[in-house]
């Protein structure tokens, strides 16, 4: 049955992600002042989104074990955290390819770009320390609460553009400004791609669940034999 | 379409489009590891418990 909504979830994707293109590089016109280098916002974005939209996932998921102490809990949120970081760096690599055209800098420290390093590096963090943690419950009870942590920041990289005066851009997308800051076309392909981006991103996670449990399963397969 | 950018842009879409490869590689190889780890561990239970069930069965003769 997963493999099943896997491969439906990556065709799905692959058709849609075909649709989009189509109309990125031949419907879509170029943007007045930015030219073709406007595109990667169709990429950005929706990485962008993806990544929040995970760690907030695994926020519920890591409250969810905390409350239940079922390992299930855990290994989901793992698994989201573990996507959510690569659509992160997807978007902060694609957001300093357009900043080198747009403001002739690879980078800058501006407050949305900050804490959005900051918040790869804690989940990047939150890996690495599940990987020296061998005690499941341990384990599962420190990746939980660092998790709520960081999920802190991922509020700050969300409001910073309404926050603090930013280089980096405001708010684009009419659910937040109302509209009238980006043409209605160009907004719906950022939400098609957020779309094909979702479904790459849930495939990913089913995926990387599986992968979990098979790890838990050898776990308990290791302690048998030594018990034994 | 505009020349201008047309490079950066490009340079744009391919990092997006390898970090994700690179992801659904690493991926495919660790899932690859761990199904070979439980083979192997599956195989060592399996063996335990056979050879405690033969020396149960001596100590039973």
């Amino acid at each position: 049955m997963r493999e099943k909504i896997i491969v439906a979830l990556a065709v799905a994707a692959a058709g849609l992600l075909a649709y989009d293109l189509y109309q990125i590089f031949l419907v879509l016109p170029d943007e007045a002042m930015q030219g073709a280098i406007y595109r990667i916002i169709f990429f950005h974005v929706p990485a962008a989104i993806t990544g929040m939209i995970g760690y907030f996932v695994a926020l519920t998921l890591s409250i969810l074990y905390l409350s239940s102490g079922k390992l299930r809990f855990d290994s989901v949120a793992a698994s989201v955290i573990e996507v959510s970081v690569v659509f992160s760096v997807v978007n902060i690599v694609t957001g300093s390819i357009w900043a080198r055209i747009i403001w002739g800098v690879w980078w800058t420290w501006d407050y949305r770009l900050t804490s959005q390093l900051v918040c790869i590096l804690i989940f990047a963090g939150y890996l690495m320390m599940r990987r020296a943690i061998e005690e499941p419950t341990q384990r599962a009870r420190l990746s939980a609460a660092l998790c709520i942590f960081g999920c802190i920041d991922v509020v700050i990289v969300w409001k910073s553009i309404e926050w603090f005066r930013n280089l980096h851009p405001g708010p684009v997308l009419s659910i937040r400004t109302g509209g009238g800051n980006i043409d209605p076309a160009m907004e719906r392909m950022i939400y098609f791609n957020l779309l094909a981006i979702l479904m790459i991103a849930a495939a990913l996670v089913l995926i990387r669940t599986r992968q979990e449990t098979t790890a838990r399963e050898i776990d308990s397969l290791r302690r048998l034999a030594h018990a034994a | 379409m505009d020349a201008r950018n047309f490079t950066f842009m490009f340079y744009g879409f391919l990092a997006a489009w390898l970090i994700v490869l690179v992801y659904v590689i690493s991926l495919a190889r660790r899932g690859a590891r761990l199904r070979k780890e439980l083979d192997d561990v599956r195989r060592l239970v399996h063996s335990n418990q056979s050879s405690q069930t033969s020396g149960l069965e001596e100590r039973v003769r």
